[in-house]
């Protein structure tokens, strides 16, 4: 149980929150704990479904020993306020990486933060977010990459899209790096956009409906995410669902 | 088949189509010669029915039926089919998914059953074939990474998959060498020359017209049809330029 009072606004991390969903889970669980020993893998895939209530949230702290492997595969697709929050810890060449979508649709809120810290050297670490935000929903990404002093040769990479649907979504990103080494590589990139009119247009001239199209290129949109996840096809579905049901 | 009567149409309000009449039967093909900027592209989207081209005026009907009233998609369910002039790119959209299910939203609206996986697999490798384009390439995202030629040829095979009433090509022989230029009009030919079919072509150079015969030549130049021949008027338009043969 933690004892810290609600978060305002103020705080960063809370910025974009749903605080009087927050308030319905106030005080939340502790974290949950996760730690990948020296050379292991581990694999988990966390989906936000709405079916666990209205609101939910999901706090994990991951720490990768020397040369461990985590994959960490994300679909948050709501209630009415879902987030999921990552904090990991990586020590000497471990590798993590973190492949989530993000779909919202009526007036969702969901976010993802994740905090990545390369407290040794030699790690890798990718983040692949997509984000597909339709109507009034909201849809955040705050992620922080911290390279500790030491931790050279590390390798970090952000890549972070959000499509919007409506012009009445909102699509929040921001990537943020705070490095202390010198010898690192830290590629960020960011970018929200509208679905390309001509490639809708040349779907539907070879006789698909406008749904359709549409639906095509967000599968494609946000299939990326997902590659490589022991549960691909799974994941792919459910988000296939949630997208059809957003622009149906 | 095609019936286009009096057609004006706008681009971002700018008058494009100024009164363009022209009529095309089944089994005829025909070929739109004309000076860049003269609204042929504009033509094949106003009929393709892309969003942003506006029709002020005149009407076009297709085997009967009001073309203009209907969505892009209906019109191809209708059997209508563009050949792009720019093809576009697709990333994460593979070819063979595109058009498995374009084919079968058309069949679907005129009450055919879908084609299974396996058939539309072989009918995709037997449009390929004839294309001479590999199928892994139709495994690929659509247009993503493709020539230009290659591109084209893909228009082709998604033509020869589709299987429409009326092809309208924009510039397909453009970006192509002799030997595309050659395994893309034999597809053409064997795709389209039919009696329910008919073609128009539009194109800059004699060349394509050597592989696909045309019936009636059309020059287009201000938005209108301003002169219409046979196949000796896009040789004499190759000789002596726009200019002349329109004055
Ligand atoms: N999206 C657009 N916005 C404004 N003008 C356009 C647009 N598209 C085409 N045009 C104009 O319409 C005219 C006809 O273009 P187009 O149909 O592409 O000609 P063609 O294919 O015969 O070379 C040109 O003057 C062009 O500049
Ligand atoms: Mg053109």
């Amino acid at each position: 149980m933690n004892a810290l009072p609600l978060p305002t606004r103020k705080l960063e991390d809370w910025r974009y929150a749903d605080l009087d969903a927050l308030a319905s889970l106030w005080p939340l669980p502790a974290a949950e704990q996760i730690i990948v020993a020296a050379g292991d893998r581990f694999e988990r895939a966390i989906i936000l479904d709405g079916s666990i209530g209205e609101a939910a949230v999901q706090q994990i702290d991951l720490t990768l020993e020397a040369g461990a492997k985590a994959a960490i595969y994300a679909l948050n697709i709501g209630g009415q306020y879902g987030r999921i929050e990552l904090n990991v810890t990586m020590k000497k060449d471990a590798d993590f990486k973190l492949g989530c979508a993000q779909i919202g649709g009526g007036d969702q809120n969901i976010e993802l933060v994740t905090t990545v810290t390369h407290a040794e050297e030699g790690g890798t670490s990718s983040q692949t977010v997509r984000n597909v935000l339709g109507q009034k929903a909201t849809g955040t990404y705050l992620g922080k990459v911290a390279v500790a002093r030491g931790a050279q040769q590390t390798d970090s990479v952000q890549d972070v899209k959000a499509m919007l649907l409506d012009r009445t979504a909102t699509a929040n990103a921001k990537p943020e790096l705070e490095i202390y080494a010198d010898d690192v590589k830290c590629a960020h990139g960011c970018a929200i956009g509208e679905l390309d009119a001509m490639a809708l247009y040349y779907l539907q001239s070879r006789g698909l409906t406008p749904a359709d199209a549409k639906r095509l290129l967000l599968q494609a949109f946000v299939a990326g995410a997902f590659d490589g996840a022991v549960d691909e096809e799974h994941l792919q579905q459910l988000a296939l669902a949630k997208l059809s049901e957003l622009i149906a | 088949m095609l019936t286009i009567n009096n057609l004006h149409a706008t681009v971002a309000d700018k008058p494009i189509l100024k009164g363009l009449d022209l009529t095309i039967n089944a089994g005829e093909i025909h070929a739109i010669m004309g000076p860049n900027g003269a609204g042929k592209s504009t033509l094949s989207y106003v009929l393709g029915g892309r969003p942003g081209y506006e029709v002020t005026d005149g009407s076009v009907a297709f085997n009967g039926e009001d073309l203009l009233e209907k969505e892009a998609f209906e019109r191809a369910a209708a059997g209508l089919f563009i050949g792009f002039q720019y093809p576009v790119e697709i990333p994460g959209v593979s070819n063979v998914q595109f058009l498995r299910e374009s084919l079968n939203a058309q069949r679907q609206s005129r009450g055919e059953d879908p084609l299974s996986g396996g058939d539309f697999l072989k009918l995709a490798r037997e449009k390929a074939g004839l294309l001479k384009m590999d199928m892994e390439m139709l495994k690929r995202p659509v247009n993503v990474g493709f020539s230009g030629g290659e591109k084209k040829r893909n228009e082709m095979v998604q033509m020869g998959i589709l299987d429409p009433k009326l092809a309208i090509l924009d510039e397909t022989d453009s970006g192509l060498d002799i030997d595309a230029l050659r395994i893309v009009g034999e597809g053409i030919n064997s795709i389209m020359r039919r009696p329910d079919k008919a073609v128009l072509l539009i194109t800059h150079y004699q060349r394509l017209l050597d592989y696909v015969q045309p019936d009636f030549v059309h020059v287009l130049a201000a938005g209108r049809i301003v002169k219409s021949g046979g196949p000796e008027l896009a040789r004499e338009l190759e000789e002596h330029g726009y200019a002349e043969v329109v004055a």
